[in-house]
């Protein structure tokens, strides 16, 4: 079980890092083991800050991540090893995470001699074949290849693995897909949501509303590093409460329905209202762009079903 | 008729040979239709968008021509190309961020462009000022820098000056790919209002995503392998395609309201042929389930229905 409570990040940016940029914002849910949690918002909403956090590849400004209880800002040295024995992460581009000059092996050769030390040869080609079949993958189609000969969903698939090689409890995927083709993409995803028979914890992180629907059994909805609703992935997508969630499920291109119109909101029309900007900097003399909005309340709408608080009253 | 491409093979020249990434492929769009070009990556679908508008040092086109309202398009010939280029064919790239000069501010910048068709800045500006207002974008972006607006805004920029000059044929490659839902939903919606105002005489817009066309274009082409393999009316190509690979991708398509609980999804296994040296007969048949002897030999594209035309032994 990891648990985010009140987890904030922020950039430093501006002139000589003079400002605050808040990526992330008193940001708290957990992922339960056999569930995957989706995590969705559009681009410049923290999403990947979350998860990168987690990985520990980002420290936390304020706020605790704890791992069974356990808070993982604090872990050095053994713990620290064996915290990634339990949370490993998959990214978006599976190009760019192999070395062009070795074979695809060698990052399961690295994570024998820093994990499996003790591991005979014999017994080790066995867990590595085991693996690569739960992950649908040919060991003699994949295995002393290089990258550039294989495509990029088995790469993916391989990158899946590796973390599937430790005993890991909770599998950070940002953006998994989005690279990959139509037509393989939908096959590295089953092979997430199968993950949570063996009892693991996803967090799927994504832009794409349709595919968080897919495989998710909780959601998240992000913008600008603040929550703003969240629950069980079929009340979410079922009840929408909050304008902005409305609009993004409006914005969906669907395959048998057209868009429809707008709800003519308050303000600004169209869908640019909610347009992403970049979070501002808050600049220590001069401010541009005035403090930050307040971080909203979230207030339970139904069982399991979270919304932040809007003026004028939600949806 | 608007657009009418016969034949076009269009190769990259490489040490191992010429790859045919567009490989006979005829059709033609009509004035004021919106056609979307769909497939998986490496069918083809950039190079033939591209090729219509600037080939790059390492395309050859090898046979075939096309004709833009009754004028062949000097393809192969760079200079004579540019009396067309932005005139009467303009591209819209993916990236708006990396089209856009980042060090000139955009008013500056479009002066540069239309100065370099000999047109002056001044005589155009009325009407650019009434295109971004248009789009919704306030005229004071002129005196911006790129990296002062959003992406969204940027890509609407390219948009209205891609159109500026009321092209006939407008190629969209990619467009919606990199964006956000809201942004590409804006920015679709803006493809359909530049043909219904008739800035825009017809549009191909390139995509590898299914549904954003059904909401945009008024008939699909699929490609695979260089080939052309279906091509319809939207509504047909979603609701009844009759080319194996056209049903499989979209069966391979999550959509809101799919869930993985309650009925699992399938790909299409296996990956396209190389290029290089491509099967004979049907190149979709060793991804198959349907295939059996007859796909040895190259199923022709026929038309089965008025405008649903497909390319398959069984379809008929």
């Amino acid at each position: 079980m990891l648990n985010l409570e009140k987890l904030s990040k922020s950039f430093r940016g501006g002139s000589f890092g003079s400002g605050a940029i808040p990526a992330v914002r008193q940001v708290s849910f957990s992922i339960a083991p056999g569930e995957v949690t989706s995590l969705i918002g559009e681009s410049g909403s923290g999403k990947s800050t979350i998860g990168k956090m987690i990985l520990r590849l980002l420290p936390v400004t304020s706020g605790t991540i704890t791992f069974d209880g356990v808070d993982v800002a604090s872990l050095k040295g053994a713990a620290l090893k064996e915290y990634y024995r339990k949370v490993q992460g998959v990214f978006q581009d599976p190009f760019s995470c192999y070395n062009p000059v070795f074979r695809v092996d060698r990052i399961f050769t690295m994570l024998e001699r820093e994990y499996f030390g003790g591991l005979g040869a014999r017994e080790w080609s066995v867990k590595l074949h085991a693996s690569l079949e739960a992950v649908g993958l040919n060991p003699t189609d994949v295995l002393g290849k290089f990258a550039h000969e294989l495509s990029g969903g088995q790469l993916q698939r391989l990158l899946v693995a590796r973390a599937l090689l430790l005993d890991i409890e909770i599998l950070v995927a940002d953006e998994v897909i989005s690279m990959l083709d139509a037509s393989t993409r939908i096959d590295v995803l089953n092979l997430l949501a199968g993950l949570k028979a063996r009892g693991l914890g996803v967090l799927f992180i994504t832009h794409d509303l349709s595919l968080g629907h897919y495989i998710s059994e909780h959601t998240v909805i992000l913008r600008r590093g603040v929550v703003l609703e969240m629950g069980e992935t079929a009340k979410v997508f079922g009840n929408p409460q909050h304008s902005y969630t409305k609009m993004l499920l409006a914005s969906v291109p669907r395959l048998h329905s057209h868009w429809e119109p707008l709800e003519p909101a308050a303000g600004s029309a169209g869908p640019d209202r909610f347009e992403p900007r970049r979070p501002a900097v808050a600049r220590a003399r001069r401010t541009h762009a005035g403090p930050p909005e307040p971080v909203p309340l979230l207030v339970e709408v139904e069982q399991g079903h979270l919304v932040a608080f809007e003026q004028g009253g939600p949806g | 008729m608007s657009l009418d491409v016969q034949h076009l093979v269009v190769a990259y020249r490489t040490l191992r040979g010429d790859v045919r990434a567009v490989d006979d492929v005829s059709f033609s769009v009509a004035d004021g239709e919106i056609m979307g070009l769909a497939g998986e990556s490496g069918c083809g679908k950039s190079t033939l968008g591209n090729s219509l508008v600037r080939l790059d040092g390492r395309m050859r086109v090898l046979a075939g021509r096309v004709l833009l309202d009754g004028t062949e398009l000097p393809l192969s010939d760079w200079d004579a190309m540019d009396e067309f280029r932005f005139k009467k064919i303009s591209l819209v790239p993916q990236y708006s961020m990396s089209a856009l000069n980042p060090t000139r501010r955009i008013g500056k910048m479009i002066s540069e462009v239309v100065r370099s068709r000999k047109i002056r800045y001044k005589d155009v500006l009325p009407e650019l000022e009434r295109r971004l207002r248009l789009v919704g974008l306030p005229t004071d972006v002129l005196a911006k820098y790129p990296i002062e607006l959003s992406g969204g805004m940027n890509q609407r920029v390219v948009m209205v000056l891609t159109t500026l000059l009321d092209p006939s044929l407008l190629v969209a490659d990619e467009v919606t790919s990199a964006l956000d839902v809201s942004t590409q939903r804006a920015v679709g919606e803006l493809l359909v209002e530049l043909r219904d105002l008739g800035i825009v005489t017809s549009t191909i817009m390139i995509t590898h995503d299914l549904s954003i066309l059904v909401q945009v274009a008024d008939s699909v082409m699929v490609m695979y392998a260089g080939k052309v393999v279906e091509r319809a009316p939207t509504a047909t190509i979603v609701d009844a395609p009759r080319h194996p690979y056209t049903k499989l991708l979209i069966a391979s398509l999550p959509e809101v309201g799919v869930r993985y609980a309650e009925h699992v999804l399938t790909g299409i296994p296996g990956h396209p042929p190389s290029l290089l040296d491509p099967p004979t007969g049907c190149r979709f048949a060793d991804r198959c389930p349907f295939a059996s002897a007859e796909c040895a030999v190259e199923p022709p594209l026929v038309e089965l229905e008025s405008g649903h035309l497909v390319a398959c032994w069984k379809a008929s």
